[in-house]
């Protein structure tokens, strides 16, 4: 199986004039492609951030039924969103790695952790706060409320066990049969929440009953997206250079590119 | 192949019956925990028997944990894993083949106790039969997805805490649709959807989980 792969990669970077796809799974090319990347997404983050709590504040109207506290949508929504897709960015990035056996693709799933479990943590929070006012409870146990505290300890988990081990290949490796593992079971867990919720007891709350938004709501909601999504790659591509220098630092690219800074 | 499996089930159960307090500990252990939750909330009947299908899962569930963390531990420590590994027989049986042993010891006690522990918790007589045969269904998906985290933390520090962080949300699923049946059956539903889901988590850990375990096998030992 793996002799077949190689021979796909092979035929995929030597393609003649074609383009090489792997040229930037080294971390040596990497490295300084991200250090320019980073801020074509940092400064839009923080010009998004800016209008995005602006319009959330002051321009879109107090909600008739809920009052101000609808509010916390603006960051709850975003940040449920970048929960999720961090997580299959993740996975998705450690299949790649056991796949072409790349060093770049476990590092990027490593960077993209943290990120994915403060965005789990930030909407189980916000959420808190927005249920005390809204239902009368810090905490339901709604199938998504559920869900998503699953997916924060599916987040530490994978986090805790490549942590544990010395040898980065075999965390690389290890973590990545847990991401993959994980992300089969999401929705698995997420429809059996929901059945578990609804054959009990029955929905008590539902966020879909809310009535629908106003469209500068929505629009005030999209633009935190667009922030959080911008923020998120800022992050991420920040931390994987950390992660490559830490990985590769007896290499000779990092010795040369120590030497070459004025 | 089929051989192989045989021969892997024949040896493992072997092992165990040379050490039978490994079992027996498991087993107690299942037991005690099941035993504290009535000391912790309070005698009263009505509250016990609600409880029950909840709390006898959870402490299956805390028993297999507790358990499967020795499922490779004695191979890994005296060589045998490494020759597994080398063997030219497809390492994926030789794993389906440990669990299956692994489960005849400790999850089918489990199933063949629930029932004793029901009454204690006086749970009516069809919910027993159901409590029973969720986890007859259940266990064995337990014991699956448990082989995956006990591969994975194969001789690492700390490794029984870090299993429970690993494998505890991937439970999840098996813990609502075990108890679920036995709470769907109490409150006159039935408990057919259920019991098929977990049959359904069964087979598709059953699929999964002896290829990811013997990949991390394979990683554990590089």
């Amino acid at each position: 199986m793996n002799s077949s792969v190689k021979a796909v990669s092979d035929k995929l970077s030597a393609a003649p004039g074609g383009i090489n796809w792997f040229k930037y799974a080294s971390p040596q090319t990497f490295y300084p492609l991200a250090g320019r990347l980073i801020p074509l997404f940092a400064w839009p983050a923080l010009l998004l951030f800016a209008v995005g709590l602006y319009v959330s504040f002051f321009v879109a109207p107090t909600d008739a039924t809920q009052g101000d506290s609808y509010r916390i949508i603006f960051i709850h929504v975003p940040a449920a969103w970048m929960s999720m897709i961090i997580y299959l960015a993740m996975a998705f990035w450690c299949a790649l790695g056991m796949i072409f056996n790349t060093r770049l693709s476990f590092m990027m799933s490593q960077a993209l952790a943290p990120t994915g479990a403060i965005w789990t943590f930030l909407a189980l929070w916000t959420g808190a706060l927005w249920g005390k006012p809204t239902w009368g409870a810090w905490w339901v146990w709604d199938a998504r409320l559920t869900s998503e505290l699953i997916l924060l300890f599916l987040y530490l988990g994978y986090m805790a066990l490549v942590a544990a081990m010395d040898d980065p290949r075999r965390a690389d490796r290890a973590g990545a049969v847990v991401a993959i593992v994980g992300a089969i079971n999401v929705p698995i867990i997420y429809f059996s929440v929901k059945w578990w919720n609804t054959l009990h007891q029955g929905a008590s709350v539902s966020m879909t009953s809310a009535p629908k938004m106003a469209s500068i709501m929505l629009m005030g909601m999209l633009i935190m997206a667009l922030a959080a999504w911008a923020y998120s790659i800022a992050v991420v591509l920040v931390r994987v250079r950390a992660i490559m220098l830490e990985r590769e630092r007896n290499t000779d690219w990092v010795a040369q590119m120590l030497e070459n800074r004025p | 192949m089929l051989n192989i499996l045989l021969a892997v089930i024949r040896r493992d159960l072997l092992l165990a019956w040379r050490r039978r307090t490994d079992v027996f500990t498991t087993l107690v252990f299942f037991v005690i925990v099941a035993s504290l939750f009535p000391l912790g909330v309070g005698p009263e009947a009505n509250l016990l028997r609600t409880m029950a299908p909840g709390v006898l899962w959870v402490s299956a569930l805390l028993a297999t944990l507790l358990s499967v963390t020795r499922l490779f531990a004695a191979d890994y420590a005296d060589g045998t894993l490494e020759q597994m590994l080398l063997s030219t027989e497809p390492l994926p049986l030789i794993v389906l083949g440990k669990v299956s042993a692994y489960w005849l010891v400790t999850g089918l006690p489990l199933v063949l106790l629930a029932p004793l522990l029901g009454v204690q918790f006086d749970l009516p007589q069809g919910a027993i039969g159901v409590l029973s045969l969720s986890l007859a269904l259940g266990t064995p998906a337990l014991s699956l997805l448990g082989g995956i985290g006990a591969a994975l933390t194969l001789g690492l520090r700390g490794g029984g805490v870090l299993l429970a962080l690993l494998i505890l949300p991937l439970y999840v699923p098996i813990l609502i649709f075990g108890a679920g049946a036995v709470g769907a059956d109490a409150a006159g539903l039935g408990a057919g959807a259920h019991l098929l889901l977990l049959g359904a988590s069964f087979l598709s850990a059953l699929a999964i989980s002896p290829w990811a375990t013997a990949a991390a096998l394979r990683i554990a030992m590089e």
